[in-house]
């Protein structure tokens, strides 16, 4: 069942920051229209194929992050949406319609650009007015819709300043509204948050979604950054090397990446190789040299004994102890090589298998005020982890 | 300000202070020396005119004698203010073709890749590698009846009659936009490169067409290149003597040529001392203007 979303989700989510909305699952639905299709886009630069063979819908409502690291492609995809590049092959359609040549002007689309592109010789409210000017409405209705968005963004009452009066958030905020003012169905943002302190970029991050849920516009989203396309996004892709290698909810990116790259890319992970040794319907045992032999749940695993794994761990989700713990396998013992306390959690790096091994990351969450850590550096410490807290990567 | 002077500030000052000796060496103190000589009397001596005014002791006699005769006749003698009014229109004319010719040049070579635009802008400047006088008198080759204007017209068989330019308003114009358009390029390329192209993406993303984009977004940005370029090619163009001189006919009698005339020819330094003041008036008054108009349209923005 799809509900819509709309106020009530946006103050759903104000309660529970960074929920996943499970109601809102418009690319398990085969009735759904996508409002963006890409149809095999690719697109090179010289000799270098910048976005290979990419197939994406996204969907009306929708908040869809794409992740990469820097030089992936996800800015070049952008940009064709944008129409500010043109495919070499392939096609992208919106609602429906073939869009892949139209130019930039002709296109109901806007964005948001990374360094803003504000135009330093208007006002605010000519900045917010200027899509609106362009589309040859009368003067009255271009002060009611800029005044609308400069309360929108939390702006009122600055209209009359120029950029450079600006703090870099209100910059920002100047830019968001000038970009929804033509009230477009979908939204592209490049790297929003990039220019925002820490402490900015949170408070903007749910904001953003707030007036995303409230205008319902789909909004697409750039970002190296993996805590803000997981704290915002309703699905995220990753990409590397121009190819879209999963594409899902943050929190199946997160639980279940299909590989390595995604798994390292997105949240910290530590891997430790080893071979299949037996598999007993969802259980897997794996023989590592490492860590002994090391058993997981895996739904359907696609597997035969013998073959090479990667056994993945969030540190997260490894408990540390000085004693050893009575379950048989799933437990490795260390020396604690490194200690970083981050006021919220820990960081522990435990060497395993001896001064020449692998050092795994341990996340401790610090519950209580107490200064003194019952760990410290040299501490011999076992580590150990649920059935359920190994997932299985392809080397 | 407050607290003590710290030691590093001294020098600070005098080199701030270099810029206004200068002016006060080789600007002021020149422009008081004409400016004597225009409230002088021309007489057939060596120097060639008896000042008023010899030290302070005879100040009164200075302020009772002083001569205003020579602003008087060039404010009478219709062939003055007829000059600068030609000059007026010529260096206004020069400065707007300049313009219409520099900003799509500046413009294309901004629009250049990186790789090529040193290259460009060495082109731009490479004709001051030869003296410009060889240059105007160059023009004489190519506009004079039968020359290679003429001859190459003739060659493509558009015009078999010579065009007869030289020695009229028109070659000097020609002569003039050649000479002073690299003025006009630099300052607007200067400020067309600094120019940020998403901008120009924001304007287009918001709707607007090219043509919509380059007049709200290029072109109000780079009005301060507009200004520095007009004021580089108008303030020589205005007092240019050369290119009249050579290129210009009997008739095209701007105030440069007047001064020269006024000086070497009639040897009436007074009377040609009062015209460099006059003009120097016409020119610094709309300059001072447009310098005022710059800072208050910088202030603007701070009007909230």
């Amino acid at each position: 069942m799809n509900v819509q979303k709309g106020r009530g989700a946006a103050a759903m989510r104000k309660a529970s920051p960074g929920s996943v909305r499970r109601a809102f699952q418009p690319w398990n639905d085969p009735a759904a229209q996508p409002l963006v299709e890409f149809r095999g886009v690719t697109k090179r630069f010289g000799g270098v194929t910048a976005v290979a063979d990419v197939s994406l819908s996204l969907y009306p409502r929708e908040f869809f992050a794409l992740l990469g690291p820097s030089g992936c492609g996800k800015t070049t995809l952008m940009r064709m949406l944008a129409g500010f590049e043109t495919p070499d092959e392939g096609q992208i359609l919106l609602d429906g319609v073939e869009i892949t040549t139209v130019p930039p002007h002709l296109r109901p689309v806007n964005m948001m650009f990374q360094s803003y592109a504000l135009f330093p010789h208007l006002s605010v409210a000519d900045n917010i007015g200027y899509g609106l000017k362009r589309e040859g409405l009368p003067r009255v209705e271009i002060d009611r819709r800029v005044a609308e968005m400069l309360a929108l963004v939390k702006l009122d009452g600055l209209g009359k300043r120029r950029p450079d009066q600006l703090s870099g958030g209100q910059r920002q905020r100047v830019a968001l509204a000038r970009a929804l003012a033509k009230r477009p169905k979908l939204l592209l943002l490049d790297e929003p948050m990039a220019a925002l302190d820490r402490k900015l970029r949170e408070a903007t991050q749910f904001e953003l979604m707030d007036i995303q849920s409230e205008l319902g516009t789909a909004f697409m989203v750039v970002t190296h950054d993996q805590d803000e396309a997981m704290t915002m996004a309703d699905r995220m892709a990753v990409m590397d090397h121009g190819r879209l290698v999963q594409i899902g909810p943050p929190d199946v990116i997160y639980e279940a990446p299909v590989n390595r790259h995604v798994a390292e890319f997105v949240g910290d992970i530590n891997i430790i190789e080893g071979r299949v040794e037996a598999i007993d319907g969802d259980l897997v045992s794996v023989t590592t040299p490492l860590a002994g032999r090391v058993e997981l749940n895996e739904e359907a695993p696609a597997l035969s004994p013998g073959a090479p794994v990667l056994v993945g761990l969030r540190p997260e989700k490894i408990v540390l102890s000085h004693d050893e713990p009575a379950q048989g396998s799933n437990k490795v013992r260390g020396e604690i090589w490194d200690i970083g306390y981050l006021g919220d959690m820990t960081m522990v790096q435990v060497m395993v298998g001896g001064d020449d091994g692998q050092l795994l990351k341990v996340s401790l969450t610090n519950r209580s005020r107490r200064i003194e850590r019952p760990f410290a550096w040299e501490d011999t410490v076992w580590l150990s982890w649920d059935v359920e807290a190994g997932l299985v990567l392809k080397p | 300000m407050s607290g003590p002077v710290s030691p590093v500030k001294a020098p600070a000052r005098l080199i701030v202070a270099v810029p206004y000796l200068w002016l006060g060496l080789f600007f002021l103190a020149p422009f008081a020396m004409v400016l004597r000589i225009a409230l002088s009397d021309a007489a057939t001596a060596l120097p060639p005119y008896a000042p008023h005014f010899e030290g302070f002791a005879a100040l009164r006699d200075f302020l009772a004698g002083l001569d205003l005769e020579n602003f008087g006749l060039i404010w009478v003698d219709p062939l003055y203010w007829q000059s600068y009014l030609l000059s007026l229109r010529i260096a206004a004319l020069t400065t707007l073709i300049a313009l219409a010719i520099g900003y799509p040049l500046a413009y294309a070579m901004a629009s250049a890749p990186a790789r090529w635009r040193a290259i460009l802008l060495v082109l731009v400047i490479l004709p001051f590698w030869t003296s410009f006088l060889i240059r105007v008198y160059a023009w004489i080759g190519i506009l004079r009846p039968e020359g290679l204007l003429d001859m190459a017209l003739a060659a493509l068989g558009l015009s078999d009659q010579p065009l007869r330019l030289l020695n009229t308003e028109t070659a000097v114009l020609i002569g003039m936009v050649y000479s002073y358009l690299p003025f006009m390029v630099l300052p607007l390329y200067a400020t067309l490169e600094k120019l940020d192209r998403s901008l120009l993406e924001a304007a287009a993303d918001l709707g607007a067409t090219p043509l919509r984009a380059f007049l709200t977004v290029t072109l109000p940005l780079s009005l301060p290149g507009i200004l520095a370029g007009s004021a580089l090619v108008f303030i020589p163009a205005i007092g240019e003597f050369v290119i009249p001189d050579l290129l210009g006919g009997p008739d095209t009698t701007m105030i440069g040529k007047v001064l020269w005339t006024e000086f070497f020819s009639n040897r009436d330094w007074p009377l040609a001392s009062a015209v460099a003041v006059v003009l120097l008036v016409v020119l610094v008054l709309p300059l001072a203007l447009l310098q005022r108009a710059r800072v208050r349209a910088g202030e603007g923005g701070g009007a909230a």
